[in-house]
């Protein structure tokens, strides 16, 4: 049994007490409060019609609440690009690092057909499978349709997606469209080409390499066309975006109009991920990346305009797994040979059904919670930090999180904001000190931290930084277990017992906005 | 016949094989050589030479200097 499924068994306790109150799940609740769709980036079926609700909801990218009970995985079939960024580097395979075009092992479609056979059998709530990389699927088409091909034959019930920057989009809608291709995600900094020429230096186009602003502009041109000609087909399609402070920042509201104008379903601002050991241009530049407070700021402008999606992992290329939760290292082809697989998509529904138990459990304990903040009326807003496993509950020790989610606390409930990454990858030896000094430093803008269990001396330090470990949630749903504190927050700070305090921006490094491997 | 592949360089991303009219390209233990007996430098087919032109890493698909030119450059 994997490690997840594990923990869903010691914490089933919870699940089923809380089932007792459960209402008649349909895919999702409406959210309370905010009143609003935002399937995207909060649960809920909202306002959404339902053959949209039905491709988003077991998606993992697509849906936050989706992301904490379904995974998905990666093959990297696709070497070859056909345009250079300037925050990329393929030459470079760090088996710690969570980047995108990062792999160890490059596949044949074949060997991938395998592999997601072996993960699929494995972790049964694996529910997508993509190509992303680490090149473009699209400038490696043979390969990319061949493996698609072979996973509608061999595993019909998984979803397939997409990944691309759109320069060969607008000559393979057919075959996306074809090959029953769920969702595509499109890769668009820019739109304006002055901006295009400082973040793609060539393209390679028509048999020709271009470079500087004409680049841009065909880049430009073909991206939206293939994302017009997608939505027009019906195909899902998500656009991310990689916000470059200096350079694309203020440019990125212009760009999240033209795609939703276009029939984007949801917008990824991503964080630029650029240190000089990477060996890209931005890097060895000495480009920044933006900080946790900015790259939240830009999502919120955007967000007015439509969903925005905020617990992405900019994941390597051969990802496995929950996002956040890389296993690929356990599925590498020598161990896929000796594997005996056998795919059986009945033990998949079944699982999956208890998925759905522990997820309406999760709504159900969402809406109580936020019915009881109903009546609380404040301006006040927090941040608090989670060590969460998956399965939408609070159920990991502080000393093994690789990466805390945080939400945002309002009287309107608790809203996801993102994430926060912990390890400093490729540079081992770091000590235990340095290592709680960072965890500290990553979620300074919070005021408390959501653990399953804590150590003393953690315990006493995060005190002194001034942010709550509160372990008397364990196992419990993230949701309830929030807002049941915020609550208690709320009462003290009315009671004159607490002083309510703003707090500083979290130190955040250059990559620790991305997922630990 | 002057095209080489510097394979410390080289990503072995593939982008070359397919582009190459002459199919001088191939893939050997992750990294990519040319057949000097087939590279014509696109001669006949395309402007630029197309593993320049599509490779990621600058200055991996060069000249081979210990070769004759295949033709004056442009
Ligand atoms: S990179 Fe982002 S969108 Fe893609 S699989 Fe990872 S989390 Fe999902
Ligand atoms: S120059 Fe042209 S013919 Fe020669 S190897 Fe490169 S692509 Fe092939
Ligand atoms: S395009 Fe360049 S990096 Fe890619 S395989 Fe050819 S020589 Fe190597």
């Amino acid at each position: 049994m994997s490690t997840s499924a594990q923990n869903q068994v010691s914490c089933s306790g919870k699940i089923s007490e809380t089932m007792q109150v459960m209402v008649k799940h349909k895919g999702c609740g409406t959210i309370g409060g905010s009143g609003k769709a935002s399937c995207g980036s909060q649960a809920g079926i909202a306002n959404l019609p339902i053959e949209i609700w039905e491709k988003v909801k077991n998606h993992p990218c697509y849906s936050e609440e989706a992301h904490h009970h379904y995974a998905r995985m990666h093959v990297a079939v696709a070497p070859a690009c056909n345009i250079q960024c300037n925050y990329c580097n393929r030459k470079y395979d760090c088996a710690n690092e969570s980047r995108p075009g990062i792999v160890s092992e490059k596949l044949t479609p074949e060997q991938a057909a395998k592999k997601v056979l072996a993960v699929a059998s494995a972790i049964p709530q694996m529910s997508v499978v993509g190509v992303a990389g680490p090149g473009d699927p699209l400038a490696n088409p043979d390969k990319t349709f061949r493996t698609f091909e072979l996973v509608n034959k061999l595993a019909p019930d998984i979803k397939l997606c997409l990944s691309t920057n759109g320069l060969a989009l607008p000559d393979h809608v057919d075959t996306i469209a074809r090959l029953k291709v769920d969702h595509v995600t499109i890769t668009i900094n820019m739109i304006d080409p002055e901006i295009g020429a400082k973040i793609h230096p060539w393209i390679f186009y028509g048999h020709k390499r271009y470079t500087g602003i004409e680049a841009a502009r065909i880049l430009s041109n073909r991206q939206l066309q293939g994302l017009e000609m997608l939505t027009a087909r019906g195909v899902l399609c998500k656009v991310n975006s990689v916000m470059i402070p200096g350079i694309n920042d203020q440019h990125l509201v212009e760009v999240n109009k033209a795609v939703k104008s276009r029939g984007a379903f949801l917008h990824n601002v991503m964080p630029l991920i650029s240190s000089p050991e990477h060996g890209t241009v931005f890097g060895l530049r000495g480009q920044r990346g933006p900080t946790a407070q900015e790259v939240t700021a830009l999502q919120d402008s955007c967000e007015s305009e439509m969903n925005m999606m905020r617990h992405c992992r900019q994941c390597r290329a051969d990802a496995v797994g929950l996002l956040g939760e890389d296993r690929g290292a356990e599925f590498t082809m020598e161990k896929i040979m000796a594997m005996d697989i056998k795919y059986d998509e009945q033990a998949r529904k079944e699982y999956q059904a208890k998925v759905e138990k522990a997820r309406t459990a999760n709504l159900v304990a969402k809406q109580e919670a936020l019915a009881r903040l109903a009546s609380a009326s404040s301006e006040i807003k927090v941040l608090v930090a989670v060590a969460t496993k998956g399965s939408g509950l609070i159920n990991q020790h502080f000393g093994h999180a690789k990466e805390f989610q945080v939400y945002e606390l309002s009287t309107s409930g608790a809203k996801y904001v993102g994430h926060r990454a912990i390890h400093s990858y490729c540079q081992g030896g770091h000590g235990e000190d340095s290592k709680l000094e960072i965890a500290i430093g990553a979620i300074k803008d919070c005021h408390a931290i959501f653990v399953s269990k804590i150590g003393g001396c953690p315990k006493a330090e995060l005190i002194k930084a001034g942010i709550e470990p509160v372990d008397r949630y364990a196992c419990e749903f993230i949701d309830g277990s929030v807002t049941a504190w915020f609550q208690l927050y709320l009462d003290k700070v009315n009671e004159g017992k607490i002083n309510h305090v703003e707090r500083v921006d979290a130190a955040v490094r250059s990559n620790a906005l991305t997922s630990a491997a | 016949m002057p095209f080489k592949i510097i394979a410390s360089q080289c990503t072995g991303c593939s982008a070359c094989e397919t582009q190459c009219p002459n199919l001088a390209i191939s893939e050997r233990a992750g990294v990519f050589l040319i057949d000097p007996e087939k590279c014509t430098e696109c001669a006949g087919y395309f402007d630029e030479p197309q593993c320049v032109a599509v490779c990621p890493v600058d200055n991996t698909c060069v000249l081979d200097a210990a070769l004759p030119r295949h033709r004056e450059p442009a």
